[in-house]
């Protein structure tokens, strides 16, 4: 893609090209070329199924790209080692879409558990760190909880706290927002943004809530059947000239996206009643 | 007919690609055995929920299972007047056959279908993906311990329920039936063979151990990641347990009594 914009050429974190990824033979990505900039929130949209996960899971490492190239921080992701690429993770931090955390450990230990795997540091300095990282969460008097009793909202914050827990310079964010209330919503929306641009990281929200994820995106890409259809800053994507982009993020039921799926005339079809 | 050969050999192809996932795996696991020297700690806790868990189920089992085969040896022996030889077939039907065999079958019913279970939810619940994500592999840090674990157990518990059993026959052959004390011990110490008997019963509980152990955290691993693949997985490890235990005690029990 030639029309990315010159500021987000400038050394992005992440940088992907001519990206071809397909599972069981259908295509899910033919040709993507995005820039993830550093210190911005960089949003990735687009309808159910288009393979936004998949394009987390491509850039943590976890699947190869059939063709094309995923760099981060200047490292090809699929030609590192196993060594460099669990190198490479720890300085990712991944929001999964159900948290995932260690249901038979407690928050605290769940906080804790990158800190106790990757570092040798004592037990006291690990207590501070998991508090400090809770306390920016917001949920510093829920550490002897169980996964089991916290809401999901609660769940997603710790998760948060635990991708913070080893300080990493991005984190990814699945679908941060799907089936929240308004009020885990508003905090999980206000968390994201101040977590970025206070702990200096880069963070990329794979979403399809349009409102919520454009009011905290520096910059967005939207994707569909396989291709970036639309990228720009917020403002700039709700005025473009694209019919199916404009659909997308004003949600409206018709259009480019028909409301039905193709089907005989309707006239006809309640008529004939040999079919 | 053009298409049923070809579903045999799709199904047929799709069972080999497992099967080589599966070894693949277990050498994975396998190199996260020294890893688990630095942190015993990893073992110990499923020590406890694998090994120790399954005691209550194996305890029992094991106590009515030698009561009932004190029972049937007493009424085919005492036909005879053998009934004092009681001790010697209760022993070697347990130490040889039952004893690791219907251990193999309850530890794959207990200990096997909760480790595919747990290790498929945390399939699901995108928990292995999240560790590999922080950089530490799912293999070495969940697997490796569960699987070790297992294969530790399993003869120990086939000890205890041999153990258990015995005393079992003891209980109904001579506390209730009146078969002589002492005949009842020392017929059985003159005629279980250290070697040839209760060594070659640890040497199957040892392989069936590691054989249903394996199953189920590979069946937990490769399950897919839904609700019902997931329960299908935990179904499919009790009954490949079950094939691989009945199936491996024919051969083992040809190559060790055969001759």
């Amino acid at each position: 893609m030639s029309d990315i914009p010159e500021r987000l050429d400038t050394d992005p974190l992440v940088s992907i090209r001519g990206l071809r990824f397909s599972r069981g033979g259908r295509p899910i990505f033919d040709g993507v070329d995005l820039d993830i900039p550093r210190g911005k929130v960089t949003a990735i949209m687009g309808p159910s199924g288009t393979g936004k996960t998949t394009l987390l899971r491509l850039i943590g490492g976890q699947l190869e790209p059939e063709a094309g190239s995923v760099h981060v921080d200047g490292q090809e992701v699929a030609r590192l080692s196993r060594g460099a690429l669990y190198a490479l993770r720890k300085r990712m931090g991944m929001l999964f879409q159900s948290g995932a955390l260690l249901t038979d450990l407690t928050v605290f230990d769940n906080v804790a558990f990158p800190l106790r795997e990757h570092t040798d540091l004592p037990e006291p300095m690990i207590r501070d760190l998991v508090l400090m990282k809770l306390q920016a969460v917001g949920l510093r008097g829920a550490r002897e909880l169980m996964p089991s009793e916290l809401s999901g909202g609660m769940a997603r914050r710790i998760a948060l706290a635990r991708a913070i827990a080893l300080d990493p310079m991005m984190i990814m964010y699945d679908e941060p927002f799907t089936g929240q209330d308004p009020i885990s919503m508003g905090a999980l929306v206000e968390l994201i943004r101040l977590l970025n641009d206070a702990l200096g990281l880069t963070s990329i929200i794979v979403s399809h809530d349009v409102k919520e994820t454009a009011a905290i995106s520096d910059y967005i890409y939207v994707i569909s059947q396989g291709k970036v259809v639309g990228q720009g800053t917020p403002e700039a994507l709700g005025q473009t000239d694209s019919a199916w982009v404009r659909q997308f993020m004003q949600g409206l039921p018709d259009g480019p996206v028909p409301f039905h799926y193709p089907a005989p005339d309707y006239a006809e079809d309640l008529l004939n009643h040999d079919a | 007919m053009l298409e049923f050969i070809r579903q045999l050999g799709r199904g047929g192809i799709s069972q080999f690609a497992k099967l080589g996932r599966a070894n693949l795996f277990m050498l994975k696991v396998l190199a996260g055995f020294p890893g688990l020297l630095r942190r015993p700690g990893l073992l110990v806790a499923q020590l406890w929920s694998v090994g120790v868990l399954s005691l209550m189920i194996i305890v029992v089992s094991g106590l009515f299972v030698g009561m009932v085969l004190g029972l049937q040896g007493y009424n085919t022996l005492v036909d005879f007047g053998a009934e004092e030889s009681l001790g010697v077939a209760v022993a070697l039907s347990i130490v040889r056959e039952l004893g690791p065999v219907v251990t193999a079958l309850l530890f794959a019913g207990r200990a096997g279908s909760a480790l595919a279970a747990e290790i498929g939810l945390m399939k699901a619940t995108e928990q292995l993906s999240g560790m590999e994500m922080m950089a530490v592999d799912p293999i070495h840090r969940v697997i490796a311990p569960r699987f070790l674990a297992g294969f530790i157990s399993m003869p120990l518990l086939a000890a205890i329920f041999s153990a258990v059993g015995i005393y079992g026959g003891y209980f109904v052959g001579v506390a209730l039936l009146g078969v002589d004390d002492g005949a009842y011990w020392s017929q059985m110490q003159a005629k279980v063979d250290l070697f040839d008997d209760i060594l070659n019963g640890v040497i199957k509980s040892l392989v069936f151990g590691w054989v249903v152990t394996w199953i189920a955290v590979f069946e937990g691993y490769d399950a897919i990641p839904t609700s019902e693949g997931v329960s299908r997985a935990t179904t499919r490890t009790v009954v490949y347990a079950a094939f691989a235990v009945l199936g491996l005690d024919f051969v083992l029990t040809a190559l060790m009594f055969g001759d």
